[in-house]
């Protein structure tokens, strides 16, 4: 049996290192693991998506329509634009904050307002969390990625002490306290 | 060891293990990490080269020294590397060599989706083809013996979701591979007429023993299935999508060494199964490589070459049961990836948008000016086009196009292989007007030392080239520096370079903004009381500045302070 993360974002959000965190935990776990990222272009400010996949053996790295488990989500319009990914009963968990892409920006676009309540409303099961606030009373605004891997991990069932370590293995040392601040608040929230 | 690495760091550790002495690459997405990684061993010499063709001949240079060696690059970078490869396939090596080349189907990073196996057959090099890590660490790890044993270069074709996909790999030590002593060969290193023409018979007879060797290499396997009514023939990233779909139940072959192919054992698969299908990306290699053998089998006629695949595009092709999911919302915007908070190249590109420039554009993140709301580049063809491209411009055009056209190309672009055309403005003398975008790294790819950064690969010390004297050395007298933070200077830079009855340079120069040593100021803010909500600031498509209700508003956590929607405020609201 084989489980799909995606985790997607918007290019400089960390989404890389929630992935990176995660193959960690997995790959201790003993599962088998894959891992797939894009990298160049889309950096810049654009649609970022990363694959976590696990089981006893993994073939394909990338996640397909209706393929995911879960779909972790660090913008809500991203949520959105990822959902056919979500597997028939899988969950979304999405972070609240909104990021206006260019066209947005621009006035060529309108940034639609219900996103989250029309993924409700398809019957998908949504958990919707501030992650920016929690990160910012965690320490940085920059541990938005280990509030919403706390929250993941609340449908896993790998303890919280494991993903504790697996942080502590993969963030920079002078982080670790803010990042386990996070992680929990993800969790408990 | 067990260890969750990215194909290109799994290639990086075979490399390292299998004992190699040098690599020199030029960066290229999805290829860098194999260099960036091999740069972590510090006991073997890594190096950025000017462009793939030179790295290409650095490495090839190794091999002949007696070192193993390697050179890695994206899908277009071996169109620059092309012409070293032809004629190493007639040289052959002395110590191992092999060249990666990373496609990227789907073109998530690049401007065209070229099928590297062309490459392979044409210039008559036996390619290996990792499906994932653990492959890549392997095949990486036999290629040197294989490179020696047959005298080759040996291509290493990667593809996007292999060279930027983790999976586990189970590493062990290097070994260390004694230096081969260098003895002159003319005929075997020389490559005129003579010599070359004696050498081609060797490679013939080399693709000959390397076919036989394929028919029953580690790198080629057939998985027998338990029904065979269908077969298959995949290697790389498609051998995962079709396992994904069909497990252990149909029968594969699976190919690692995709030139040149084995054909007793295609035709002895071919045998045992009902309905022979080859699943490959891109083009119909391998099913072309059947039909010659007059095997029935489908491909291309159930598969498109455009683009990637996977295991839904496999189990739509056979008529299996896709997954249900929720079909798409509608209408949402688009997140297209854009320049960021005070990048250097913005203001250069709104003062050429604002005079209504053409501009002949180049490879890298300043790509990102055709976007709206800038829309300010006209053609973007590869690396170092738009210098070259701009002095065809001109020559059609005369003075009519001279004073409204430019070319744009970064600082690592101009040195690969916009420097040539440089020279060619140089030497056959149109007025035209080269901008170099000099952000004293190479962005796009994740921050590389250049030959214009005065650092190497390491961070260290290195040779600087000094641009602007590069530029007088050429032979252009009009080089000026201006920086692109300051719309009025770059305006006046513009406009009198444009004018001037001659060639000439300007160096917009500024670092680039998300490297760690440049000082950002601190973020502006702007005054709801004095914008007149005109949109001016708007035209810059900052993504720091947007407009909520009829104001302004910029995002204090993405602002660098840069300045430039400062100049652009006619209203005095930025501050």
């Amino acid at each position: 049996m084989v489980k799909s993360v995606m985790i997607v974002g918007v290019g400089g959000q960390g989404s890389l290192l929630a992935s990176k965190l995660l193959g960690r935990l997995l790959t201790e776990e003993k599962y088998d693991v894959k891992v797939s990222e894009v990298h160049g272009m889309s950096q810049r400010g654009g649609s970022v998506v990363t694959y976590v996949k696990f089981g006893e053996k993994v073939y394909s790295p990338i996640v397909d329509l209706g393929e995911a488990d879960y779909i972790v989500s660090f913008e809500k319009l991203e949520a959105a634009r990822y959902a056919p990914y979500l597997k028939k009963g899988g969950r979304i968990i999405v972070n609240t904050q909104q990021i206006d892409p260019m066209p947005v920006i621009t006035g060529a676009a309108q940034y639609p307002s219900d996103v989250l309540e029309r993924l409700a409303a398809e019957g998908i099961e949504v958990d919707a969390v501030d992650a920016l606030a929690l990160a910012e009373k965690a320490g940085s605004a920059k541990t938005v990625n280990i509030v919403l891997m706390g929250r993941l991990a609340r449908c896993f069932s790998i303890p919280p002490e494991k993903w504790l370590a697996a942080i502590e293995a993969t963030v920079a040392p002078k982080f670790v306290e803010w990042n386990r601040s996070a992680f929990r608040l993800g969790y408990e929230a | 060891m067990k260890k969750l690495l990215i194909g290109n760091e799994a290639l990086a550790r075979g490399f390292y293990e299998g004992g190699i002495g040098l690599v020199s690459s030029y960066p290229g997405t999805p290829s860098t990490e194999i260099t960036e990684c091999l740069a972590e061993y510090r006991d073997i010499a890594s190096e950025w080269a000017p462009n793939e063709k030179v790295a290409t001949e650095v490495a090839f240079g190794a091999s002949l020294g007696g070192k193993r060696s390697v050179c890695a690059m994206k899908h277009v970078g071996l169109n620059v590397a092309a012409d070293p490869v032809f004629t190493m396939s007639y040289t052959g090596v002395n110590a191992g060599m092999v060249l990666c080349v990373a496609d990227d189907p789907a073109m998530h990073s690049s401007q065209n989706e070229q099928d590297s196996r062309h490459y392979a057959i044409a210039a008559k090099l036996p390619m290996l083809e990792p499906a994932d890590s653990g492959e890549a660490y392997a095949f990486a790890r036999a290629s040197f013996a294989l490179s020696e044993r047959f005298d080759t270069l040996v291509m290493m074709r990667m593809c996007t979701r292999i060279a930027h996909s983790q999976s586990i790999v189970e590493i062990g030590e290097r070994e260390e591979a004694p230096a081969r002593p260098y003895t002159k060969d003319p005929k075997k290193y020389i490559m005129m007429p003579a010599y070359a023409k004696a050498r081609h018979p060797v490679v013939e007879a080399r693709t000959a023993a390397l076919t036989e060797y394929a028919e029953d290499c580690p790198f080629n396997r057939v998985e027998k299935g338990t029904d065979r009514s269908l077969g298959i023939i995949t290697s790389g990233t498609c051998y995962q999508y079709t396992k994904e779909v069909f497990g252990d139940r149909v029968p594969v072959l699976k190919l690692g060494m995709v030139n040149p192919l084995p054909p007793k054992m295609i035709r002895d698969f071919a045998a045992s199964v009902d309905r022979l299908v080859v699943i490959e990306e891109l083009d119909g290699v391998i099913e072309t490589f059947c039909r010659t053998l007059g095997l029935a089998v489908e491909g291309k006629s159930l598969f498109s070459p455009i683009g990637e695949y996977s295991q839904a595009v496999i189990a739509r092709a056979f008529g299996l049961p896709e997954k249900e999911y929720v079909p798409a919302l509608s209408e949402l915007p688009g997140r297209p990836p854009m320049m960021c908070a005070g990048c250097p190249h913005r203001g250069m590109y709104y003062v050429l948008a604002k005079n209504k420039v053409t501009v002949l554009g180049d490879i890298g993140c300043y790509t990102l000016g055709a976007q709206p709301p800038l829309n300010a580049v006209d053609s973007v063809l590869c690396m170092g086009a738009s210098v070259s491209g701009l002095h065809g411009f001109n020559r059609v055009g005369g003075s009519e196009t001279e004073k409204k056209t430019v070319a744009v190309i970064g600082d690592s672009t101009f040195m690969h292989s916009g420097v040539t055309g440089l020279i060619d403005i140089a030497y056959n003398g149109t007025n035209s007007t080269v901008i170099i975008l000099d952000n004293s790294i190479t962005g796009m790819t994740g921050h590389q030392q250049n030959p214009t950064t005065g650092l190497d690969i390491h961070g260290d010390p290195a040779g600087k080239i000094d641009l602007e004297a590069l530029c007088h050395a050429i032979g252009i007298r009009r080089v000026r520096v201006v920086d692109p933070y300051d719309l009025a200077a770059c305006d006046a830079a513009l406009k009198e370079e444009l004018a001037a009855e001659e060639p000439s340079v300007i160096i917009s120069r500024r670092p680039c903004v998300l490297l760690k040593n440049v000082k950002k100021n601190p973020p502006l803010a702007a005054d709801a009381d004095k914008c007149r909500g005109c949109r001016s600031c708007m035209q810059l498509g900052c993504p720091a500045i947007s407009f909520k209700g009829k104001k302004a508003v910029i995002d204090a956590t993405l602002c660098v302070g840069c300045g430039v929607c400062r100049q652009k405020c006619a209203f005095d609201a930025i501050g």
